[in-house]
């Protein structure tokens, strides 16, 4: 059982992978063996993720000294070649990638699986990229994981087809390569600096750095970041992704929900590693973008008339908050903020849900979208006689009574989560925001400036985010002109339910899992444990 | 050598650049490539530059210092690998939005319609 799980690591990257392979193989109207494949990846992911939270814990010590599991990819130790990191805040991010994962690939069943082609693979394969990246420790690696995803979410924003769609996504390939070269110069000149591309070497050699070659690994460091705040939505490389998130299919939007927070993931690691004396990263630099991104959110979200382009802009709004949080440089802010980053990703995933199901609710005539937009792309491949063609109302499985109630329900859940009403987990993330944004100057060298201007952007986004969503949900449900009742089906309906559940239990249960905040952002305060595990490995003898 | 290399990566990259911000998509695609050429020499040339040295010891060890850095040389290698990938299916996206929107231009319209 040890030995088995000593490879435990590898597991969210093999799994992925291997599914999307094999569901490769099976041609496109064998969708039922395709779909098992699919749920049955994506479940092990959940229960891998769930195990190494709990590895990672505090209760289970003997395992990972010091909650951070290293494996060494063919026994090939640190810092030659390429390994995979578990700690608590990799645990974290897997599990809500798994989560959220799991209830894209079922709400994606319901028909949205059907109007393309290779839908199911193209987001193994994307799960694959999110957790390869928040897993590995090395930062060429990371670059590699990152085109995997991004190669996937390509594919996965132009599901669908269409004119609008091919021409966002002409914009979204165009960034995203431009970042991918920010990525390489920057990763290109912290190696030519320091002379490593393993991460806990990056950070043991970078206090040792001769003071002639700080400037250039600076500029490394801040060319790299770039390619990370272009991921991350900040201002101003952010005009992509309120026009990209809002034309996506509403599952491919709720999947993105999370790419975007590798981005803010991935300036957490950094700032970790690279800034070990406790100065805020990139000396108010983060900070700033933080306040653009915020503000561009607000406005944005006023100003947004289609629900799926105003949840785009609470996305802004909430990776504004976490790179605000991040640029404070105080690490009593990490926690809350990875509160908050869970409850964010997991209500904007729903949310982009919602806004897919409601927008059958809009008259028949608004509804057809780009007539069987399917057709062009089995055509493009060649793939055959697409599965039997449906329209747009037939759903499958048992439609549930009372879609209104339960969409409106679901509306008001979702609206309370993204603007941090009580009762619900957004509440909670964002009372701990603000407790830690006042505390902060006190605690640590954070001007004070900074935390008030935090407080009040988090408060106003709430308040706009609350008038915007309130005039999205009377236009939507309270006027009754044209509107005809969608027909839902469970497995469409279960994973929104299924996410607000996870975030009322993240409410209920908001005690042991601030503690286990806490726990991360104490790691992240301190990669002296991190930098021990990683490097502090014995590298395997290769047999002579 | 080293003033040679610069230029020549000075040279792609504001050519690129360039032409990354003008409007045809042709441009555009040309641009990133002109891009990715200038990010792999600059990759390459992280390893420092030196002529005839061997990047990987053979039977008989040898002083470290007179071989290569092999690290950069792979990196070039997936750089390219990926590169190439995403920029091949850059093109089918823009053939894609040229024969829906009938218009070369990035916005999918000219700008004065």
């Amino acid at each position: 059982m040890n030995a088995f799980l000593h490879h435990l690591p590898i597991v969210p990257i093999a799994v992925p992978m291997g599914a999307a392979a094999i569901m490769l193989l099976f041609p496109e109207d064998r969708r039922g063996a395709r779909l098992s494949i699919a749920i049955g990846a994506s479940l092990i992911q959940l229960i891998v993720a769930f195990a190494m939270l709990v590895l990672t814990t505090d209760a289970v010590t003997s395992f990972w000294p010091e909650g951070i599991g290293v494996y060494a990819i063919g026994s090939w130790g640190a810092p030659f070649g390429i390994v995979l990191v578990v700690d608590r805040l990799t645990a974290l991010m897997l599990a809500l990638n798994a989560v959220l994962g799991l209830a894209v690939v079922v709400h994606s069943t319901a028909r949205w699986d059907r109007i393309g082609v290779h839908y199911q693979p193209l987001l193994q394969f994307l799960m694959l990229g999110l957790n390869g990246a928040f897993l590995t420790g090395d930062l060429f690696n990371l670059f590699v994981f990152f085109e995997i995803l991004l190669a996937a979410s390509y594919g996965l924003l132009l599901h669908g087809g269409g004119k609008t769609r091919v021409k966002m996504a002409l914009h979204f390939v165009v960034v995203n390569l431009v970042g991918a070269f920010a990525f390489l110069i920057g990763v290109a000149m912290l190696y030519s600096v320091l002379g490593t591309l393993n991460m806990a070497d990056i950070a043991a050699r970078w206090d040792t750095l001769p003071v002639a070659d700080r400037g250039l690994a600076g500029t490394g460091a801040a060319v790299l970041a770039i390619a990370f705040l272009i991921k991350a939505g900040s201002w101003p490389l952010n005009f992509w992704l309120p026009n990209t998130y809002s034309i996506a299919a509403a599952p491919v939007a709720a999947a993105f929900a999370n790419a975007t927070k590798v981005g803010i993931y991935a300036i957490l690691r950094l700032n970790s590693l690279v800034d070990t004396n406790g100065a805020s990263f990139g000396e108010g630099w983060l900070f700033g973008l933080a306040v653009s991104t915020m503000l561009f959110g607000i406005v944005g979200m006023l100003a947004a008339r289609q629900l799926s382009r105003l949840i785009a802009f609470t996305v802004v709004l909430s990776s504004g908050t976490l790179l605000g949080a991040a640029g404070m440089g105080s690490p009593s802010m990490v926690a809350p903020a990875l509160f908050y980053l869970v409850g964010s990703v997991m209500a904007s995933g729903a949310f982009f849900m919602l806004a897919g199901m409601t927008e059958r609710m809009r008259t028949a005539t608004a509804q057809a979208p780009d007539e069987d937009p399917g057709q062009a792309s089995y055509d493009a491949f060649a793939m055959g006689v697409p599965p039997v063609p449906r329209s747009a109302d037939e759903e499958v499985g048992i439609a549930i009574p009372a879609a209104m109630a339960f969409l409106g329900l679901a509306f008001v859940c979702c609206a309370l989560l993204v603007t941090g009403l009580p009762p619900l987990s957004g509440f909670v993330a964002k009372f701990a925001l603000v407790a830690a944004a006042i505390k902060a100057p006190d605690i640590s060298a954070t001007p004070a400036w900074q935390a008030w201007t935090l407080v009040t952007l988090v408060l106003v986004g709430g308040l706009a985010g609350l008038i915007a969503l309130a005039r999205a949900g009377m236009r939507l449900f309270w006027s009754v002109t044209d509107r005809n009742t969608p027909r839902l089906s469970v497995l469409e309906s279960a994973p929104l339910a299924f996410l607000i559940l996870v975030c009322l239990l993240l409410t209920a249960g908001a005690r042991p899992a601030m503690r286990y905040f806490e726990d991360a952002a104490r790691d992240l305060a301190q990669p002296r444990a991190y930098i021990h595990a990683v490097l502090g490995e014995p590298p395997v003898q290769a047999p002579r | 050598m080293e003033i040679i290399l610069a230029l020549a990566i000075g040279t792609l990259t504001s050519c690129g650049v360039w032409l990354l911000l003008r409007p045809r998509t042709f441009q555009v695609i040309i641009g990133l490539a002109l891009l990715s050429y200038a990010v792999n020499l600059f990759i390459f040339s992280t390893g420092r530059l030196r002529i005839d040295r061997p990047p990987v010891a053979g039977e008989n060890p040898v002083d470290v210092m007179q071989l290569a850095d092999p690290v950069p040389q792979s990196l070039v290698l997936t750089a390219i690998v990926i590169g190439f990938a995403t920029t091949a299916l850059l093109l089918v996206v823009m053939l894609a939005a040229r024969g829906m929107t009938g218009t070369d231009h990035v916005d999918g319209q000219e700008r004065d319609e």
